[in-house]
C-alpha cells in the first residue's frame, strides 16, 4: 500500500468544494431565461378529477404556462413504469396500473401531481398554483396493505383486481411444511416493518432546458443513475431519443435509493421546457419530498422458524404482504422478492425455506428501494425471530446463532443465492469481545440499582451486493443489465481521467477510485480525476445503488486499467528497446525489471500522443474502455450488538453502546468505509427508535410530512459507534470487494429492538419504539 | 419591494427584494452564494445556517429585510484564500461529511458553538448543541469528532497568537 493507494485513509478530494460552499447541486444551477415550476398536487388520497380550470392561474403575474396531463398525453408522453417483471405463482404477469406523470382523470395519493405551473419566480408560481381550480369527486381511500386486500376495499387500478399486484413465492413449500411438522420447536412471530421516508437532505430537483435549434434537451437532476434516467425517459416516456437528451446529475445531496427512480417531475419539466419554450426548474420543498419521494419498507410478515431437538434450524416459512403505494415505482417489484426473499437464509444453514409475498396497491406514496432494499426487511424477520427463539429455548442468542452458522463455502441456500465466502463466527466473536458481552450481567445489575432496565441484543446480517450479474437478473425479470462501464483516459502529459458510470452522492468515489489508479501506476492522487454523472461525458453506466460501485464500478475501472497498462508497457518496451514482459510499472515510471532503465509515466504518455516513435502498427493515444459484468452477487455480512438502558418510568431508551463487526471483503479507504457504516447504523437506529411514516387511515393524509412530525435522528439520539472489520476477500471480482454502503442500515435495526425487548422483558413492541410504545409495552406486561 | 443593504462576507451589498424574500433566497439567488442550502420548510434542518452579526441563525427563517444593515457571514466567507478555517479543515480531516449538503450549515453551527464555549467542549455538549442541524449521511459520529478536534485546535491558536477568526 502506498500513502495514497489501496488501504490508505486518504482525506477526500471532493471535500474541498463542499467545505467551502462551492458544491454544485441541481438547485445551484442557473441558465439564462430560466423559469420556476410548482406542481399542483392532489389534496385527496383518492378522487376522480372532474374538471381542471387554469384560467385564473394563467392570468396571475409572472405566469408563463399552466399545463395539464391532457396536454402531456396529447404530446405522447408515456406512463411511468416498473422495470422489473415479476410473475405470480399462477404464472400471470404482475398487474401494473397506469401512472401518468400528470394525473388525467383520477388521483390515487395525496401528492399525486396534477398540473405544472411555470412562472418568472418561484413565489409567483406558488401563488398561481393556488389559483388553479381542480374539481375532485372524492373516493374512499385505503392506506394499509392488509386492509387493501380485504373484500370490499376501495379499488385503485382496473388492472389489479383486489389491489393485488402479484402473489409470488420462492422456495420449497412441501419441504418446509414437512420440516415444520417434525419440528421440536417452532418460533412464530408477527412482524411489522414500519414505513420510512428516505429523507436525503437535498430535496429532489430538476432543471430542464430545451434547445430548439438542435431539438435537444438537457436535464440536470438529482439522480443516482443519470444514464438509466436518460434510457428510461427516452425509451419508455417518450421525452426524446437518447441522442437528443443529455442528463446531468451534478453534486447530489444523498440518495439512499430514493434518487434511483425516475419520477414524474423530471419528465414533466423536460416536456414543459419545450412546450413553454423556457428552461424550467423545479425544486421540491421538504413536505413535497415527504409526499412524493418513494418511501421504503412497509411489510407485514408472519414467520415460523423450526428447530430440531438439538436446536438446529430445519425450516423457515414466511408470508409477507408488501405495501406498494398508489403506483409501481421503477424497481418496486424487485424489492420484496429478489432483494428480500432470496436473503431469508441469512447466515444460517436452513435446509428448507418457503416464502410467499403479496404486493398490494394502497392510496399512499409509491414505495421502492430504500437503503438496503429488501435486505433490511429480511434481516429484521430473521434476526428478531432468531433472538426470540433463543429466549424461548432458554439458550444464549449468540450460541444459538453460532450453532446454525454456515461454515462451508461456497454455500447454496434454498432461495437462489450461492454464498461465495465468509466467516460469520469471526464477526460474532469480534462483536462479543468489543461490547464485553461477558460483563453484561454485571452492568445490568448496576443499571437495576439505579432503577433502569438494561438490555442487550444482536443481529447477524447478510446481504447480497455488487448488483448484479446481468444474465441472472435478466432471467429473474430485470429490464436492464446491471454491469458497469469505465473509461480511462491518459492525457498527453500523463494525468489521468477516469470516466465512470457509477455516481457519487456522498460515497467518496472521487477519492477511492483515484486511489485505485494511484496504486496501480504510482502516480499522485492529484493527477487523477474522476468524471461521473453526465451522459454526454460518460459512455454509459448503471449508476450507484445496492453497494455496487466498489464491487462492480471499480472492477470495470480495473479492466480498463489492465488495457491501459498493457498498451503503456508496449510503448515503454519500444522506447527502452526491451522486452514487453520485462516492463514493470512502479512509482510513476515504467522500468525494465532489475535494471535502472526506465521511462517516466508522463514521457510514455507523451510518446503515445506525439506518435513519433510507436511500435509498428500501434494506434496513437492512450485511452481504454471496459464493461464489467459481475459473475455473482457479493455477500457482505457481519454482527451488530446494541446495548440499551430503558427508563421504566418514561419508556425512554438510551443506546449505551453499539458495536459493528463487518466483513466487507477488501477495503480501499477504511475511513470512508467506516463513514458508510456510521451513516447506515444511524438510519437503522432511526427506524428502530424514531422514524415512521403514518397515514390517517380514513383520509389517507400523510400525518408525518415534515420534520416537525417525522422524527429524524439527531446527534444526541445516537452514541458513537465502535466499528471493526473481519474481512474475507470476495473471490468474485478482481479487487476482492464486497461492498459496504447498506450494511449499517440492514444490520442495526433488529439489534436495537432485540436489545429493548431484552430490557423490558416483552416481545410485544412495534417500531419505532418510541418512549410511549415502550412504556405501554411495559404496562401491558405488568 | 424593499431596498436592502448589508455586509456579506466582508463585502457591502445592496438589492431590491420582495418583502417576502427570505435571507437564504437573497443569498442564493441575488448574490449567487449557493453554499447556503435549503433542506426543509420548518426551520429544523440547519442546512441554511449563517452568522448574522456573529450569531448562528437559520437564514430560511429570516426575511432579507429583517437583517438589512447586518453583517452576514456565510460558508463562502470562512476560508482565507487557500487557508481553511480550522473547522473546515477538521471536517475534512475527520471525514465529517459525505454528500456535503448539510455541511455548510454544520460548519457554521460548529463555529458558533465553539465560540460560545471558550472553556472547551465534550461529546455530550456537542451532540446536544447540534440539535438544530440534521445530517442524513454521517450518523454524526465523525461530525462530533471534527467539532471536538476543531475546538481544541482553535483553543490552541487563540492562546498562541489570537488567530481564531471571529467568523
Ligand atoms: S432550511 Fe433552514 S432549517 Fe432547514
Ligand atoms: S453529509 Fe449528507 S447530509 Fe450530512
Amino acid at each position: 500500500m502506498g500513502m495514497e493507494g489501496i488501504g490508505a485513509r486518504v482525506a477526500r478530494k471532493e471535500d474541498k468544494r463542499f467545505i467551502t460552499g462551492s458544491g454544485r447541486y441541481t438547485d445551484d444551477m442557473v441558465v439564462p431565461g430560466m423559469k420556476h415550476a410548482v406542481f399542483v398536487r392532489s389534496p385527496h388520497a383518492h378522487a376522480d378529477i372532474k374538471k381542471i380550470d387554469v384560467k385564473a392561474a394563467q392570468a396571475m403575474p409572472g405566469v408563463v404556462a399552466v399545463l395539464t396531463g391532457k396536454e402531456l398525453k396529447a404530446d405522447g408522453i408515456g406512463n411511468l413504469i416498473c422495470g422489473w417483471m415479476i410473475h405470480s405463482k399462477d404464472g400471470t404477469p404482475m398487474k401494473m396500473g397506469a401512472w401518468s406523470p400528470l394525473a388525467v382523470d383520477r388521483v390515487r395519493y395525496v401528492g399525486d401531481a396534477v398540473v405544472i405551473v411555470i412562472a418568472d419566480t418561484k413565489g409567483q408560481a406558488r401563488d398561481a398554483a393556488e389559483a388553479v381550480n381542480v374539481t375532485y369527486k372524492e373516493r374512499k381511500a385505503v392506506t394499509t396493505a392488509v386492509d387493501a386486500l380485504k373484500a370490499g376495499a376501495p379499488q385503485l387500478h382496473p388492472e389489479a383486481d383486489n389491489n393485488l399486484i402479484y402473489d409470488w413465492e420462492i422456495g420449497d413449500a412441501a419441504a418446509t411444511d414437512a420440516a415444520l411438522k417434525k419440528a421440536a420447536h417452532i418460533t412464530k412471530m408477527h412482524i411489522v416493518n414500519n414505513r420510512l421516508v428516505p429523507n436525503a437532505m437535498e430535496p429532489r430537483a430538476a432543471l430542464a432546458q430545451y434547445d430548439k435549434a438542435e431539438d435537444h434537451f438537457t436535464c440536470w437532476t438529482t439522480s443516482q443513475n443519470p444514464h438509466v434516467a436518460r434510457l428510461v425517459m427516452s425509451a419508455f416516456y417518450n421525452v426524446a431519443p437518447e441522442n437528443k437528451l443529455r442528463v446531468i446529475a451534478p453534486d447530489v445531496g444523498g440518495g439512499f435509493g430514493s434518487k434511483i427512480f425516475i419520477y414524474p417531475e423530471e419528465v414533466v419539466c423536460c416536456w414543459a421546457s419545450k412546450k413553454a419554450g423556457v428552461p424550467v426548474k423545479w425544486v421540491a420543498d421538504r413536505t413535497e419530498s415527504f409526499l412524493t419521494d418513494a418511501h421504503g419498507r412497509d411489510h407485514v410478515t408472519e414467520v415460523q422458524m423450526a428447530f430440531d431437538k438439538d436446536n438446529h434450524v430445519i425450516g423457515l416459512k414466511v408470508d409477507t404482504i408488501a405495501n406498494f403505494g398508489a403506483y409501481m415505482s421503477l424497481f418496486s417489484s424487485s424489492v420484496p422478492t429478489y432483494l428480500y426473499a432470496t436473503l431469508l437464509s441469512g447466515q444460517y444453514n436452513f435446509p428448507a425455506i418457503h416464502a410467499n409475498v403479496r404486493a398490494v396497491y394502497t392510496n399512499t406514496s409509491p414505495v421502492d428501494a430504500y437503503r438496503g432494499a429488501g435486505r433490511p426487511e429480511a434481516t429484521y424477520v430473521l434476526e428478531r425471530t432468531m433472538e426470540t427463539a433463543a429466549r424461548e429455548l432458554g439458550v444464549s442468542p449468540a450460541e444459538l446463532r453460532r450453532k446454525n452458522f454456515i461454515t462451508q463455502f461456497p454455500h447454496q441456500t434454498p432461495v437462489i443465492m450461492n454464498y461465495d465466502a465468509g466467516n460469520y463466527a469471526a464477526s460474532l466473536d469480534a462483536a462479543l469481545e468489543a461490547i464485553n458481552y461477558k460483563g453484561f450481567e454485571k452492568r445490568k445489575a448496576e443499571s437495576a440499582k439505579r432503577g433502569k432496565l438494561r438490555g442487550i441484543g444482536m443481529s447477524n446480517y447478510i446481504e447480497a451486493c455488487g448488483i448484479a450479474p446481468s444474465a441472472a437478473v435478466g432471467s429473474l425479470g430485470a429490464g436492464v443489465g446491471l454491469w458497469e462501464s469505465a473509461e480511462v483516459r491518459v492525457n498527453a502529459v500523463g494525468t489521468i481521467e477516469v470516466l465512470t458510470g457509477s455516481h457519487s452522492h456522498g460515497q467518496g468515489h472521487e477519492t477511492t477510485f483515484a486511489q485505485l489508479v494511484s496504486e496501480r501506476f504510482g502516480v499522485p492522487l492529484d493527477s487523477v480525476s474522476i468524471v461521473h454523472g453526465d451522459t454526454d461525458k460518460v459512455q454509459m453506466g448503471m449508476g450507484t445503488y445496492g453497494s455496487r460501485s466498489g464491487a462492480v464500478g471499480m472492477s470495470a475501472i480495473v479492466k480498463a486499467l489492465d488495457k491501459v497498462e498493457a498498451k503503456a508497457k508496449k510503448i515503454a518496451a519500444h522506447l527502452l528497446e526491451a522486452d514487453e514482459s520485462d516492463i514493470v510499472v512502479e512509482n510513476g515510471a515504467l522500468k525494465v525489471a532489475g535494471t535502472d532503465k526506465n521511462v517516466p509515466w508522463f514521457q510514455m504518455a507523451l510518446a503515445a500522443y506525439t506518435a513519433h516513435n510507436l511500435p509498428g502498427g500501434m494506434e496513437p493515444g492512450l485511452k481504454e474502455t471496459a464493461f464489467y459484468d459481475p459473475t455473482n452477487f457479493t455477500f457482505p455480512a457481519g454482527c451488530y450488538i446494541c446495548e440499551v438502558e430503558v427508563d421504566p418510568d418514561t419508556g425512554k431508551t438510551d443506546i449505551l453502546a453499539f458495536v459493528a463487526a463487518d466483513d466487507f471483503g477488501n477495503i480501499i479507504n477504511p475511513m470512508i468505509v467506516e463513514g458508510q457504516v456510521h451513516g447506515g447504523i444511524a438510519q437503522g437506529v432511526g427506524q428502530a427508535l424514531l422514524e415512521g411514516a403514518n397515514y390517517d387511515p380514513s383520509s389517507g393524509q400523510l400525518l408525518t410530512a415534515s420534520y416537525m412530525d417525522y422524527c429524524m435522528p439527531r446527534a444526541d439520539d445516537l452514541p458513537s459507534f465502535e466499528v471493526s472489520h473481519q474481512n474475507t476477500p470476495c473471490p468474485g471480482n478482481p479487487l476482492g470487494i464486497k461492498g459496504c454502503g447498506e450494511a449499517g442500515a440492514i444490520g442495526s435495526t433488529p439489534a436495537v429492538i432485540n436489545a429493548i425487548t431484552d430490557a423490558i422483558g416483552t416481545n410485544n413492541l412495534e417500531m419505532p419504539a418510541t418512549p410511549q410504545r415502550v412504556w405501554r409495552a411495559l404496562q401491558a406486561k405488568n | 419591494m424593499s431596498e436592502i443593504s448589508m455586509t456579506v462576507n466582508g463585502r457591502k451589498v445592496q438589492g431590491t427584494v420582495e418583502d417576502r424574500t427570505l435571507l437564504v433566497h437573497f443569498l442564493r439567488e441575488n448574490l449567487g452564494l449557493t453554499g447556503t442550502h435549503v433542506g426543509c420548510d420548518t426551520s429544523q434542518c440547519g442546512a441554511c445556517l449563517v452568522h448574522v452579526d456573529g450569531k448562528a441563525m437559520k437564514s430560511c427563517t429570516l426575511l432579507a429585510v429583517q437583517v438589512s444593515g447586518s453583517e452576514i457571514m456565510t460558508i463562502e466567507g470562512l476560508a482565507n484564500g487557500a487557508d481553511l478555517h480550522p473547522v473546515q479543515a477538521a471536517f475534512r480531516e475527520h471525514h465529517g461529511l459525505q454528500c456535503g449538503f448539510c455541511t455548510p450549515g454544520m460548519i457554521m453551527s460548529a463555529i458558533d458553538m465553539i465560540n460560545r464555549h471558550p472553556e472547551g467542549l465534550d461529546e455530550a455538549t456537542v451532540r446536544a448543541e447540534l440539535e438544530g442541524n440534521i445530517c442524513r449521511c454521517t450518523g454524526y459520529h465523525n461530525i462530533v469528532k471534527a467539532v471536538l478536534a476543531a475546538s481544541k485546535e482553535m483553543a490552541k491558536s487563540t492562546k498562541g497568537k489570537g488567530r481564531a477568526k471571529a467568523a
